[in-house]
């Protein structure tokens, strides 16, 4: 089968199998940033923005995603040379051990921050329970959620 | 003090920001074109002999292009434990083999054009067994009537102590002062047994590699390794293929916790690019990693201690017998460590017996997992402190302050007992321990809530506190090196055989580096683990590589700098004991003159007399400083259900100088919650045939950051003469006080004694239930 998805704004050509999932098709695309943790839904390190929202790209196919759908990965949202406050924030507080995690946090964050700006740590917490991180213990990762809040409100 | 410009200070990590934007590679995210997609198929029995593999229908299905299995495979002997050569872990295994000893043991591998075929293909293959009765509990293991899992080819290289016709994977026996001596001493004996469980180390990355020839027909392997330079070695020997024609890289690793020590899909995947003169791809599925690739080693402790009525220990005598699964990888070493790790802490003891034994069963195999021993042995010692304090109302904190060992003072433990050998006698030279109680016990309440029972309707408050020591590399086994050369801009490359895993050792060691030469980390380009291009180091294992790799950069750093100022001296017409540097720039005191390295770098390599200012170094380490810790637990059960809530944890810990204070609370704090987890939550769970049943994270429950605990972690200040700038290690002793401080606090709260975890509600509830009965 063949589409065109739009991922992080451009216009991506795919060829994909009717029984494929998003986060295959993604990393056949090159968006290997996409990561592939457990591919039952439960580590969250294949999460990517669909419309804005956080969906398992393991658990989606990528028959089910539309042309007028929009994709974002991590990429998306900042690269090296112009990284978002909240992958900087990660940064800072040390909320990144071995990385593998850290897309899909990422992206999870980015969600609640815009549908929630100033999420209570507690709110943060939650929002993060649909990935795993066996690295940091989270204390550090939470640290960096409220800090991107911080940063961003300054904005 | 001396005050650090770089060491101690929170720097970011040198990767950190192209782990945040997605930029950096992990083994499957290299583009290899063409790669063969590899399947390993496994054995559903525990215990069975292959008859025969028909693997004619797999080879039919179209896109197939080989099947691997005992008939086309060399059969080597060799241990997938990627430790030292010649290994302490018997040579037991065979790429493939017609024994099964577990449930998952690989029976072939399917090398496909894609996935699909591959899985369908492994479908199809056609094994004839004959099924045996398996061998399921390790306390029947060396039983006459069992079966012998292993035959007498098996052996260890190093001469190790190994009965297979016992089951017996290794033995360790060691003792000083006389028990009898002891015994008739003691005023009371306390005595009891603990079961530490199985565990899985979850790295989020499953275990991957991709190999490939290079232009020059060489074998690349890319690997999701702890240990390159070891992969090299064990696929030479594995495959017989000459070691000079192999290349293993390690890019980015997403966790390893152990698990990545292991050298069992390298071989694989290496054999397929040999057979095909193709690429190939291995990377196992989660459930894989769950039955097929190594786990935590259970241990049954059984812990006995004579206690004067003053609370001084007469003898103790520590019975560990170690499951070690199908295979034998790594038994002997964290079956020593059980002891060497967790005995020396209490070094009053004069009568010390400890015997360990590792036994083979028809179950999952054990490996390297962070704690390595010392976890499984710490959860029966502070279970037994704990009880022991309180049988003669003495107060816990107090009395392992005045038991534990201090500066100054050695054990018999550390001599007697090594890595597959005896050990190194070593006297402490940092501790702060007593410190790190005291920490604790003021973050935790401890006086306000011990034995206070706080009840809040069925819900009972207590708390509880463990210690442990760990170690920093393997004395006069581990080595590490590193090379840095100089360039035009005062920059330096350093390339080191280290190998961060996520741990963040890149980064500590540049600011090791840039601390020597007195530069910003940022001067510093870190290059690592690539056996082609970076000098030996044993890999990130046995909690080494801040203080062994760490004095490796730090001398070759004062290598390049002594060439730096020699350099200097000619240009400014100085001498050398007028220098000094100060942020990459030399000064002469004297003249009031100045170089800075830009310059004295391209006036070596372009000016006068030139040459390339660089330098390399090795080290070995003669004693492995121990790293102390206290940890301490508050929890709330509810005695109704026997639910266990952890409600705060706190973690003090002393590593030495903290190179980097950030990272280092990290490791604790990831350490830690993978304790809490496994004392809480995780198990395997099997069926009665040996399968394991809950091979994912749906039934394996990790916790998520909604889950943890109140958390709070302390670096101490403390100084290790013989470390980097004063540094110990810190990457495996935050996951030992977990599991015994929550059992302690556990008992604190409802009065009953765990000594087996997870602590279940199921199981709570039964053992308070069996206490009223």
């Amino acid at each position: 089968m063949n589409s065109i998805l739009n991922v992080n704004g451009k216009a991506v050509k795919i060829e994909f199998t009717p029984e494929e999932h998003l986060l295959f098709t993604l990393r056949k695309a090159g968006f290997t940033e996409v990561k592939s943790g457990c591919k039952e839904g439960e580590c969250g390190a294949c999460i990517v923005l669909l419309n804005g929202k956080p969906v398992n790209s393991c658990l989606m196919f990528t028959a089910s995603v539309c042309e007028d759908d929009t994709l974002l990965t991590v990429k998306g949202i900042g690269d090296l040379h112009e990284p978002h406050v909240i992958q900087e924030a990660f940064v800072d507080c040390g909320a990144v051990q071995c990385g593998f995690c850290t897309p899909g946090i990422v992206l999870a964050t980015y969600a609640l921050l815009q549908e929630n700006p100033h999420p209570t740590e507690d709110e943060a917490t939650k929002a993060m329970d649909g990935n795993l991180c066996r690295c940091t213990g989270y204390v550090k990762i939470v640290e960096a959620v409220m800090l991107a809040a911080k940063r961003l409100q300054k904005k | 003090m001396k005050k650090y410009t770089t060491v101690g200070k929170p720097e970011k990590k040198v990767d950190a920001l192209s782990l945040a934007t997605g930029s950096a590679k992990y083994v499957d995210d290299f583009e290899i074109k063409n790669a063969l997609y590899c399947k390993l198929a496994y054995s559903p029995h525990a215990y069975a002999e292959i008859l025969d593999i028909d693997d004619s229908k797999a080879r039919a299905v179209e896109g197939v292009v080989d099947v691997l299995h005992y008939k086309n495979v060399k059969q080597i002997l060799h241990t997938s434990a990627g430790q030292g050569f010649p290994e302490p872990s018997p040579y037991d295994c065979l790429i493939f083999d017609t024994t099964m000893r577990f449930v998952g043991d690989r029976v072939a591998m399917i090398v496909a054009e894609d996935r699909k075929t591959a899985h369908m293909a492994a479908k199809m293959l056609e094994v004839k067994y004959k099924v045996m009765e398996p061998l399921l509990d390790a306390e029947k293991a060396m039983d006459p009537d069992s079966p012998k899992l292993h035959d007498a080819s098996h052996a260890y290289p190093i001469g190790a102590k190994y009965e297979p016709e016992k089951n017996l994977a290794a033995e360790v026996d060691i003792a000083f002062g006389d028990i009898k001596k002891g015994e008739e001493e003691a005023d009371f004996v306390i005595d009891e047994t603990y079961n530490a469980h199985y565990g899985q180390h979850c790295a989020i990355e499953p275990h991957s590699v991709k190999t490939m020839f290079d232009e020059q027909g060489r074998l690349v392997i890319i690997s999701s390794t702890q240990v390159p330079f070891h992969v090299r070695r064990i696929v030479a020997q594995a495959i017989d293929y000459p070691l000079s024609k192999i290349r293993v890289i390690k890019p980015r690793i997403g966790g390893g916790f152990g698990s990545k020590q292991e050298v069992f899909l390298e071989p694989l995947a290496s054999l397929v690019t040999l057979r095909h003169k193709r690429p190939a791809r291995l990377v196992i599925s989660r459930a894989e990693v769950f039955q097929n690739s190594r786990t935590r080693h259970p241990i049954r402790v059984r812990l006995r201690t004579g206690v004067k009525n003053t609370g001084e220990i007469t003898f103790l005598e520590m019975d560990s017998l170690l499951n070690s699964g199908a295979y034998g990888s790594h038994a002997l070493t964290v079956l020593s460590n059980c002891g060497s790790k967790v005995l020396p802490l209490f070094n009053k003891i004069e009568n010390m017996h400890f015997l360990g034994r590792s036994v083979y069963t028809n179950l999952p195999v054990g490996g390297a997992y962070r704690g390595y021993g010392a976890t499984q042995g710490y959860f029966a010692l502070n279970q037994h402190l704990d009880m022991i304090t309180r049988r003669l109302e003495l107060d816990l904190p107090e009395y392992i302050k005045k038991y534990h060992i201090q500066v100054g003072e050695t054990s018999g433990v550390f001599e007697a007992l090594g890595e597959g050998k005896d050990g190194v006698p070593q006297v402490v030279n940092s501790c702060k321990l007593d410190e790190c109680i005291d920490i604790c016990v003021k973050e935790i309440d401890w006086y306000n809530k011990y034995n206070k029972k706080i009840t809040n309707g069925d819900k009972v408050r207590g708390v509880g506190l463990a210690v442990s020591m760990q170690g920093s590399a393997i004395p006069l086994v581990d080595m590490a090196a590193a090379y840095m050369k100089m360039n035009e801009d005062g920059s330096f490359n350093m390339n080191i055989g280290a190998t961060d895993i996520g741990t963040g050792s890149d980064t500590i060691l540049a600011q090791i580096a840039a601390e020597a030469l007195d530069i910003p980390l940022s001067k510093i380009i870190v290059y690592s683990s690539d056996t082609d291009r970076t000098p030996f180091d044993v890999g990130a294992y046995a909690s080494s590589t801040t203080y062994l790799s760490g004095r490796a950069v730090k001398k070759c750093a004062l290598k390049v700098k002594d060439q730096i100022l020699g350099v200097a001296a000619e240009m400014m017409d100085a001498k050398l004991e007028d220098l000094f540097t100060e942020n990459s720039v030399v000064y002469d005191k004297r003249q009031k003159i100045s170089k800075s390295y830009g310059e004295i770098c391209c006036y070596a390599l372009y000016d006068h007399n030139q040459f390339q200012i660089q330098a390399e170094a090795s080290e070995i380490v003669e004693q492995s400083p121990p790293p102390f810790m206290c940890q301490a637990a508050e929890v709330e059960v509810d005695t109704k259900t026997g639910q266990v809530k952890v409600l705060e944890f706190v973690s003090a810990v002393d590593c030495g100088q903290a190179i980097n204070p950030q990272l280092a609370e990290g490791q604790v704090e990831g350490a830690t919650v993978n304790g809490i987890a496994y004392a809480m939550t995780e198990e395997y769970i099997f069926s009665a045939k040996g399968n394991l049943l809950n091979k994912g994270f749906k039934s394996y429950k990790i916790p998520t950051a909604a889950d943890i605990p109140k958390m709070k972690s302390f670096v101490v200040e403390s100084h290790e003469d013989s470390g980097p700038y004063g540094a110990k290690s810190v990457s495996e002793i935050g996951i030992n006080g977990p599991m015994p401080a929550i059992a302690n606090a556990i008992y604190d709260a409802v009065g009953v004694r765990m000594v087996g975890a997870p602590f279940t509600p199921e199981k709570v509830y039964r053992a308070m239930q069996k206490q009223k009965t």
